[in-house]
């Protein structure tokens, strides 16, 4: 097979939409990895060398390679213990719809990803932390993690080995700062879910205090075909010199808004036009934002950027979460940094003053623009606002991840914004 | 007071925390899952069971998006907002059902059949706009389809 036709993620899912059992899954070579791992003697240290030699990436937005990621968990007798895994399973990015497939169609290569990821630290328990509108993946994941546990698959000395691992599902009380890493972790805790300071960073002081892993689904998914076919296997599949395959999305008015497994590096243009069709008839492309709500807006003169983690800052964005939001010549611009601006005010979890306020005032300046009350000066507030909403000014990404878009849309379509102003109201309107 | 069975998932739930105060949103879900919501007599009994101040459970309970501290009706039908939707029009959708129910978001119908309330990003951005309806996912909605879908929860 060449590298683009490839699709390990969800080669295997059925058309029908319904999911892969247990049964299913081990008949389509699924378990393979975890039993290579366990019975071909492998260290912790050599499956997470492995996996860092494959290039795998954080496929939550971040881009961190996860096998350096792993290689910070203390290991041995010595370590503290108990050590954790946590998926995070609590896809809330606007305009972001991935990891829901991997978790309703295909719940055991999440289950079986979570179980390699979790030898490669010597982790005791792992959560899935799975947000809780997502309830046709809950009950799919319910299950699937009770045919593991009936096999014997998860719990006390797997395959015979001495592995344990205990693996729960959490489902959030909601809230999108849950999906921020030490977010994530107080909710698991019981508590709000505002972020945490750091250093200490969670692989050394995580849950409950203890060594602690948390990965995206997405990137878990890809570890058990890293384990069966190798790194070289896994970085042959990208088109750039990133690794593996990804998730492309697509919403907003084209021809066929939808979901791809395409090689990383995949160009925006080609995603754009051949999977999603092009623009519906009628409108024209403006520009998208490539990941979801906390990426840079990006504009024609960038569809031949490859979509991955590399090339996308040379275009000024970022590749996010892969998927794409595109923005229309119909489509307010205004209104839409607005409605990104009004949900990231709404979801500040109100620690940190430049996101609770500053968001705020920004979202309430939007709202008197496309009411008609703009005023000279405001792009400047606005201006002003998406710096001081700048990394190191708060303790999580969301302030940063909400200027991203602020500062391109001025950027990009400050004529629209200068015509709210002079002509006292919206355009689109 | 809770109810024996509302006991039993929250220590079924309990078992997999290290700390009491860890299954705090699991036992408000829980116990939301058998009144409909979670009042104040409800959260001093949570509160009680798991050794927490209610004023901390209180914090936790009214951080969550999915918690409701207020009654709602008995259905919710839960409007995505975010960005994709907004394009593909969820201010028309919003609109039509306000009129529809006669209620503005937030509120609950007299008869207490729906409660209308407005939800992030659902995942479901390539069939925007969508709702939720309970536990239900509602895809490319136009208002023939939010009418069709809402004569289902009676």
């Amino acid at each position: 097979m060449t590298a683009t036709t490839e699709k390990p993620l969800t080669g295997r899912m059925r058309p029908d939409g319904s999911f892969l059992d247990v049964r299913a899954y081990e008949q389509a070579g699924g378990y393979q990895a975890i039993r290579k791992v366990l019975s071909g003697g492998l260290t912790p240290k050599a499956v997470t060398d492995e996996v860092k030699e494959a290039g795998l990436r954080g496929r939550g937005g971040a881009g961190f390679l996860t096998g350096v990621k792993w290689s910070f968990v203390p290991l041995g007798k010595d370590a503290p213990s108990p050590t954790y895994l946590v998926v995070n399973a609590d896809e809330m990015e606007p305009g972001t719809f991935k990891d829901r497939l991997l978790m309703e169609r295909d719940p055991h290569q999440l289950i079986e990803g979570a179980m390699v990821a979790g030898f490669a630290i010597e982790a005791d328990v792992a959560y899935i932390f799975l947000r809780g509108e997502y309830s046709l993946a809950a009950g799919r994941l319910s299950r699937a993690i009770a045919e593991a546990y009936e096999r014997h698959y998860l719990g006390k000395n797997i395959f015979g080995s001495g592995y344990c691992l205990e693996l729960h599902l959490h489902l959030s009380g909601g809230r999108y700062i849950c999906g921020d890493e030490t977010g994530l972790l107080n909710a698991l805790e019981g508590k709000r879910a505002n972020p945490r300071s750091k250093p200490p960073f969670p692989p050394v002081v995580g849950l409950f205090g203890k060594p602690t892993v948390v990965n995206n689904v997405e990137t878990i998914s890809c570890v058990p075909h890293i384990i069966n076919n190798g790194a070289a296997w896994f970085r042959g599949l990208g088109r750039t010199k990133d690794a593996g395959t990804k998730l492309f999305g697509v919403s907003g008015k084209v021809k066929r808004p939808g979901l791809w497994e395409l090689p990383i590096g995949t160009p925006i243009r080609e995603i754009l036009e051949e999977h999603a069709g092009g623009m519906r008839d009628g409108v024209k492309f403006r520009g998208l934002l490539p990941g979801g709500s906390s990426t840079p807006f990006i504009v024609e003169e960038h569809l031949d950027t490859p979509m991955d983690f590399t090339e996308m800052p040379k275009a000024g964005s970022r590749l996010g979460t892969g998927t794409m939001i595109v923005l229309d010549d119909q489509t307010c611009p205004v209104g839409m940094t607005w409605n990104m601006m009004r949900f990231f005010a709404r979801e500040s979890c109100g620690f940190c003053t430049p996101c609770w306020s500053g968001l705020g005032w920004a979202e309430r300046i939007l709202k008197s623009m496309e009411e008609g009350r703009g005023q000279s000066g405001d792009l400047e507030k606005l201006g002003f606002q998406a710096k001081m909403w700048a990394p190191g000014n708060t303790f999580c990404a969301l302030a940063p991840g909400a200027a991203d878009p602020l500062e391109t849309a001025l950027k990009y379509f400050r004529s629209d914004f200068e015509r709210h102003i002079t002509e006292h109201r919206c355009p689109w309107t | 007071m809770l109810s024996a069975e509302e006991i039993h998932e929250i220590e079924a739930e309990a078992a997999h925390y290290p700390t009491r105060e860890a299954v705090s949103i699991d036992a408000l879900r829980i116990v939301q899952r058998h009144r409909g919501w979670v009042d104040d007599e409800s959260l001093r009994d949570i509160a009680g069971h798991l050794g927490m101040s209610p004023t901390d459970l209180d914090s936790v309970a009214t951080f969550y998006n999915l918690i409701f501290r207020r009654p709602v009706g008995r259905h919710v039908i839960m409007v995505c907002d975010s960005v994709s939707c907004w394009i593909m029009g969820c201010d028309r959708m919003r609109k039509h059902l306000c009129e529809h129910l006669g209620i503005e978001v937030g509120e609950t119908t007299p008869d207490n059949r729906f409660t209308l309330l407005p939800i992030v990003c659902l995942g479901c951005c390539d069939h925007a706009p969508a709702m939720m309806v309970n536990r239900d996912l509602h895809g490319d909605l136009d208002p023939r389809k939010i009418d069709a879908a809402l004569e289902k929860y009676s």
